[in-house]
This record gives C-alpha cells, sequence and structure tokens, in this order.
C-alpha cells in the first residue's frame, strides 16, 4: 500500500476525512428529532457528527445539515473507471483521421429512446451548434448524422440502423426513475444482438447519469455522461471503427 | 422600471398573429378529431373502460365508420339516446358490451337528436359553472399572498406519495401544485382511468388521480387560509380530454400550447391546432389559466438566439387563445431563465426577455420558467443561479413562478429539495419585493437595446410566417429548428373533416355563453 495513493475526504487538514451530508427524516422537528439524526449518522459509520441545522420543513418533516468525519480510505492506485475520453482531436483532425483511415462517410444515428422526451443531451452532442463551443456532429465533413430525436423505439431505432447500414448509435436516457434507463439500453444492446448487428455498430450511449464502467456492464462500446464535448464522442466512434478496420484487413 | 419599447411594433406583431392566425381558424372550423370527439362523450357524462381496458369514449369513437364520425359523435350518440331512453352512461356501457351499436339509430330527426342531448349538455354546463363558482369563492375566502406565485411540481409516479409531497410543499409555501405526467403520456391516444401508483418520471393524468389531489389540497387550503391551486398538462393527443376533466375536478391552470406538441412530440400539426381550439374553449368557460410552452424553444436551442422565436410564439399562443374565447387574465404566456450562465451580461438579458414580455402582455399571468439546461450536479451553483432567476422574477413582476431546484438535471425532487426551493424563492422575493418599483433602466442601455432588438426580430420573424403561412412555415423549421410536415407527425388518422351536418353541442354552448365572471 502506498501511503501516497491513500486518500480521505479533505476538510481543512490532510486525512481529516470532513463530509457534509444533507437529509429529511419523516418526523416533527423536536430536539429529539436532532439526536435521532445525530445518531443516525453516527450508526452510518462517521464520527464526530455535528448536526449545525435541524428544523421543520413541514407538517411531519424535519432537515437537517450535519457535517461528520470519516476514518474510511480509498486507495487510488486500486481504483479503475477506464473513460472514453481518451483521443482528444480537434473537429478538423478527425475528419481528416477518418478521411484517412475509413475513406468514406461515418454514420451516425442519435435517439431518445423509450419514452424519454428530454433530447437535451444528443441535441449537444449531435445539433451543429454543439456544446461548450465544440461543434455538433453535424458540423463535421465526414460525418453523416441522423438524429431521430425524442421518443424512438427501440425497434424503430435498430430498424433504421439496419436500413441505413449505421456505423455508429448513440442511445440518450436523461429520465432514470425506476431504472427506465438501463431497462431501455438493455433492450437496445438485446435487440441488436438479436437482429445480429451488435458486432457491425459502435454502440454508445449518454445522459446525465450515465458512466463509461456502467456502459461496460450494459455491453456497449462507450458510455458519455455529463459535460460530454461532441469532439469526444466522434474522437471515439472514429478510432473505434478504424480499429476495426485494421482488424478486418487482418492488421497492418 | 419601464422600458422604452416601440409601442408601433407591438401592435403590428399583434395584426401579423392575427393573419397569421386566420386561415388556420378557417381549417379548425371545418375539421374535428377523435379526440374532440371523446371530449363531446366525456362531457356528455360519459366515463368507465370497456372491454380489455379501453376507456368507453375510445370504444365507441373508434367503432363509428368514418360518415357517421364526420357528423360528430354526438349526432350518433343523441340518436341512441332518444331511442334508448337511457342516460348517456348506462347507454355507453351497453354500446361498449355491444347490445347496442350506433349504427342502429341513424333514422333520428335531428330535432329529436338535440332534444335528447339538452339536458344532459345543460347539466354539464351547470356542473362547470359551480366548479367556476367554486374556484371564486375559495378564492375569495381564502385568498392567495401575491405573486409571483410558487409553483412546485411532483412527480412521484404514485398519485398517493404525490399528495403526500404536494401537502408538504403548500404548507412550506407552494401556491400552485403541478403533478408532472408520466413520461410518454402525450403520446397515448387515450386517457388511463382510475387511480394510478405506477409511473415513469412522472404520475399518470386520470380524473381519478385529479380527484384525489383536489381535495389533498382544499383541505390543506382551509388550513392554510389560503387557496392552493392545482394544475396539469393539457398537451398531447389527449389535449381536450385534460382539458374536460379538469374542468369537471376544478383544476385551476392547465399546459395547454398551440403549437408545443408538434415541434416537441412531433404530434401532427393540423390535429394540434383542432385539438387545442376546443381545449382552450372549455378552459375559457371554466376560468383555468393556460400556462404556454415557450419555454421549450430555450432548452433546445440557444436561449440568446431564440428570445424573438419565444416572443413570437407569445403572440402567435395569444392569437389563439383569443379566439378561443379566452381573456388575457387566463392567457399564462411562458418564458424561461435558460441564459448559458458563463456568459457575460447574461443576467441582463434575461431581465430585458421577462421585462419585454410584462410590457408586451400587460395583462396576462405570465408564466416563468426556471433554469434547467445549464443545471449540472453542481448543487451549490445550481442553488445560486435559481436565486438570480428568483430575483429576475419579482422584479419584473412575473406571475406564475416555477421554483427551480437545485437538483434539475439530477432526479425529480425529493421532498427537501422543493423546501429549500421554496425557500429560496420567498427569501430573493421577500427581500427585494419592490425592488423593480425604485429603479429604472439606463435609456438606451444595454437592457433596452437588448429588448428592442428581441421585440424588432419577432416581428421580422411573424412577418416571415405570416408571408408563408403557419403551416408551411413549421415545415420550414422556421420555429425551434424543427421541421414538422403537415400530414406528418403523430394523430393525423384522428383528424378529420365535419360534415355540412356536423353537430357538436358543446362548441355552440360555450361559445355563446360569456364566462361569468374573473377567475380569480
Amino acid at each position: 500500500m502506498n501511503e501516497s495513493t491513500v486518500i480521505r475526504p479533505y476538510g481543512d487538514t490532510r486525512n481529516d476525512g470532513k463530509v457534509q451530508l444533507s437529509f429529511t427524516l419523516p418526523v416533527e422537528w423536536s430536539e429529539a428529532a436532532d439526536e435521532a439524526a445525530r445518531q443516525l449518522v453516527a450508526k452510518m459509520g462517521f464520527t464526530e457528527v455535528q448536526v449545525v441545522d435541524g428544523r421543520p420543513i413541514a407538517a411531519g418533516f424535519s432537515l437537517f445539515v450535519v457535517y461528520a468525519a470519516t476514518t474510511q480510505s480509498i486507495d487510488m492506485a486500486g481504483v479503475k473507471a477506464p473513460s472514453a475520453k481518451i483521443h482528444a482531436m480537434s473537429m478538423e483532425e478527425i475528419d481528416a483521421f477518418v478521411r484517412e483511415r475509413l475513406g468514406r462517410k461515418v454514420r451516425v444515428a442519435g435517439a431518445c429512446i423509450g419514452t424519454d422526451a428530454h433530447t437535451v443531451g444528443i441535441d449537444a452532442i449531435l445539433n451543429m451548434k454543439g456544446y461548450k463551443g465544440d461543434y455538433g456532429l453535424e458540423r463535421y465533413q465526414m460525418f453523416e448524422v441522423h438524429n431521430l430525436g425524442s421518443q424512438v423505439a427501440v425497434d424503430e431505432f435498430v430498424r433504421f440502423a439496419k436500413e441505413r447500414e449505421i456505423d455508429a448509435l448513440l442511445a440518450s436516457q436523461v429520465v432514470t426513475q425506476k431504472g427506465s434507463d438501463i431497462t431501455n439500453f438493455t433492450a437496445l444492446a438485446e435487440l441488436l444482438e438479436a437482429e445480429g448487428i451488435r458486432d457491425r455498430v459502435v454502440l454508445c450511449c449518454g445522459g446525465p447519469r450515465v458512466t463509461n464502467l456502467l456502459a461496460g456492464e450494459l455491453g456497449y462500446d462507450a458510455g458519455f455522461g455529463r459535460g460530454t464535448l461532441p469532439s469526444e464522442v466522434a474522437a471515439f466512434i472514429a478510432t473505434r471503427l478504424a480499429e476495426r478496420a485494421v482488424v478486418a484487413r487482418g492488421g497492418v | 422600471m419601464e422600458l422604452r419599447i416601440d409601442r408601433a411594433a407591438v401592435e403590428r406583431c399583434r395584426s401579423l398573429a392575427a393573419s397569421i392566425v386566420d386561415p388556420v381558424s378557417t381549417f379548425i372550423a371545418a375539421h374535428s378529431t377523435v379526440a374532440v370527439e371523446r371530449s363531446v362523450l366525456r362531457l356528455l357524462g360519459v366515463d368507465g373502460i370497456g372491454r380489455d381496458e379501453i376507456p368507453l369514449p375510445n370504444l365507441l369513437v373508434d367503432g363509428l365508420p368514418p360518415r357517421m364520425r364526420a357528423r360528430g359523435v354526438a349526432t350518433a350518440f343523441g340518436a341512441a339516446l332518444a331511442e334508448t331512453g337511457l342516460e348517456p352512461q348506462p347507454l355507453a356501457e351497453a354500446l361498449g358490451a355491444g347490445r347496442y351499436s350506433l349504427e342502429q339509430f341513424i333514422d333520428v330527426p335531428a330535432a329529436a337528436v338535440r332534444g335528447a342531448l339538452r339536458p344532459f349538455v345543460e347539466r354539464t354546463l351547470a356542473r362547470l359553472r359551480e366548479r367556476r363558482a367554486e374556484r371564486l369563492e375559495r378564492l375569495t375566502r381564502l385568498p392567495q399572498s401575491p405573486p409571483p406565485w410558487l409553483y412546485v411540481i411532483v412527480a412521484s409516479g404514485n398519485i398517493y406519495e404525490d399528495r403526500t409531497a404536494a401537502v408538504a410543499a403548500a404548507q412550506a409555501g407552494a401556491q400552485i401544485i403541478a403533478v408532472i405526467r408520466s413520461t410518454g403520456q402525450s403520446l397515448l391516444d387515450f386517457v388511463p382511468f382510475g387511480p394510478t401508483t405506477e409511473g415513469f418520471g412522472g404520475t399518470y393524468a386520470t380524473q381519478e388521480n385529479f380527484r384525489i389531489m383536489r381535495s389533498a389540497l382544499d383541505e390543506v387550503s382551509e388550513r392554510l387560509g389560503r387557496y392552493v391551486m392545482l394544475t396539469n398538462y393539457a398537451s398531447g393527443l389527449c389535449m381536450p380530454e385534460i382539458a374536460t376533466m379538469a374542468a369537471l375536478e376544478r383544476l385551476d391552470m392547465l399546459l395547454n400550447d398551440s403549437m408545443y406538441g408538434i415541434l416537441f412530440r412531433d404530434i401532427n400539426m393540423k390535429r394540434t391546432f383542432v385539438d387545442q381550439h376546443f381545449s382552450r374553449m372549455l378552459n375559457a368557460f371554466s376560468g383555468i389559466i393556460i400556462n404556454t410552452g415557450e419555454d421549450n424553444y430555450l432548452t433546445t436551442a440557444d436561449a440568446v438566439e431564440q428570445a424573438p422565436a419565444v416572443l413570437a410564439s407569445q403572440f402567435i399562443n395569444e392569437e389563439f387563445a383569443h379566439r378561443a374565447g379566452m381573456p388575457d387574465e387566463q392567457i399564462g404566456l411562458g418564458d424561461a431563465y435558460e441564459i448559458d450562465p458563463d456568459l457575460e451580461d447574461g443576467f441582463l438579458f434575461q431581465v430585458a426577455q421577462a421585462q419585454l414580455a410584462r410590457q408586451v402582455f400587460p395583462n396576462a399571468p405570465l408564466k416563468y420558467m426556471p433554469p434547467t439546461k445549464h443545471m449540472t450536479g453542481d448543487i451549490f451553483k445550481g442553488h445560486l443561479i435559481d436565486a438570480m432567476f428568483n430575483l429576475t422574477s419579482v422584479m419584473t413582476r412575473q406571475s406564475i413562478h416555477l421554483c427551480g431546484m437545485l437538483t434539475e438535471a439530477i432526479h425529480t425532487p425529493f421532498l427537501g429539495d422543493r423546501v429549500l426551493s421554496i425557500e429560496n424563492a420567498r427569501y430573493v422575493m421577500n427581500t427585494a419585493r419592490h425592488f423593480g418599483d425604485e429603479i429604472s433602466f439606463t435609456p438606451g442601455g444595454r437592457i433596452e437595446r437588448r429588448a428592442q432588438e428581441v421585440l424588432a426580430n419577432a416581428e421580422a420573424l411573424l412577418e416571415r410566417v405570416a408571408a408563408r403561412g403557419l403551416m408551411p412555415a413549421i415545415q420550414g423549421a422556421v420555429f425551434a429548428d424543427v421541421s414538422r410536415p403537415p400530414d406528418g407527425g403523430r394523430g393525423f388518422d384522428g383528424v378529420f373533416a365535419r360534415a355540412d351536418d356536423y353537430y357538436n353541442p358543446f362548441e355552440a354552448a360555450l361559445a355563446a355563453v360569456p364566462a361569468a365572471g374573473s377567475p380569480r
């Protein structure tokens, strides 16, 4: 174990382990409610528990703000969460890369699948305007983009991918209540598998709660979470397709 | 705090909106939809489900051959009422069970049909008037605190959990409760039946759910000594049916936009135009305030660039609402605080837009939506952006204020999130209550110039739409960069031309009787 990679939350001193918590309890506020909050946080394993705010917020409900310390630590050396955003390239570089390595346009289709109607994420990646000054995929010369929009049924998405010989599918989910995002992502991966085209496409998922680790577990090639730039997605797709082209040719 | 704006330009925008809506109104008058016809049945007193849990209004309307449907379901149903002597609900159940068919009763004279319908039409109109009077009585006895009225959403998927959350929010200071619908309900071509406890990202809008929430809010209103309003969503494929249920169960507001479904849900434009008109006639009669959806332009595209589209859409929504008989006091035009927080002077632009809307629509209960697009998992920054939004709202005298959640973009609000959000709004609005009365804008300064620019660009946009026609303009992606064809999208097969002897007894009644008294 390497001491320098073992870390704890940092309040104002290394290893003090300070954390802030805030939660609601379904109980009328009283001093006993404050004490209940303190004991509860202590039972979570925290020490130095201070209930700095406790007050009634509605009949039968109280809100608490708590500071506490943890004795737990984590060794960064043992933590693995590979990022899909590894190939930093500009739009021009990506276009040049695709032109050289693939020699044709990359066909991309994106959609908010299932009943989800929140297109803000997929639009940020695909729409010409892009996100945070990073142009969307529609702006790329070497990408042919189909944004199918919101509430696209999984079978419709797969049918489209087959008909148009899509290279990369981007599925977006913002609504996560009761695991609807996971259900939809899984349904898409399974249907692509059943239709025999899973290996032919680069399959990506995105959304504010998506991580690349989760995407791997769901059988996706990559997952893109909050703050993702369009060029990061484009670079991943281009690189992955180029790798496959190499494999298909039997290596270089 | 007044902006100097070109009043003549405002008047030109209004007359452009009128010329844009004219041809659409002609289309509306010549058509009906399956959703309008289902609403007619519901208004006559038909409710409940038949075989395969299909709502009876759907069973009856879907069972009509096209030539009968073109005359309006009331023609066929009225004939059956006249011949069988049954009341609407038992008749609908008998028809649903196949004991009768509407095609049996085709030779009944028009006078007999109308005579058979009349008592049930009168009964419903009386009930709607009663609902409106109840609201007025409560608002008088249990007055609301002054605007901006704090509006929060509940969205657990379970109506009983929603009820708990709504009561807690009301106690914390919320004045309007919206029950967000389950994602995807806008695309259902029927309204689910009964109380529901399963939904995704929201709770199904059903008449029973409306009743449960209305009753809980009435109870807490009495306890708090102030009336708590209830709102839901008259949008999607069942727009007029939701308006019907809302009128019957005394909802106070409804999301109801003339173009939202077309642009953002790919619902056929002809379907939407016909449906929104009948919905708004009902809303007008029932004293229900509508909320329009211009905020969506800002969440799907750049908020600075889209500002003129918001104003143009507000003019169009206003015109459609006026034509359905709605007074300004019931037209809650929408806007949102969605400018990128990293933009220098973004707050100035927000103030310019909000104040412009206030001056252009002085009597409208403007609906102001909180930041959502630029909210991240950083709840601390989010809470701060919400405070700036709250300040803009109180400064510019917005009316319906959707409280922004610090956990926007993370989850549907926790009970505690909602309270923190309400506390934020109450603090800012109280501490800056009369700020707007005490300051003035620098003449020719940044805020005034921005407002003038938005107005001029909105006028130019309306001119382009008027020149092309609204339907071709929507096809040409003039709004929100979204293109929709006139005969494409969901629900187009539910639109049909009216026969010469088409009859909808409520249409005439709602239009003829001026709505009595103020909803407030």
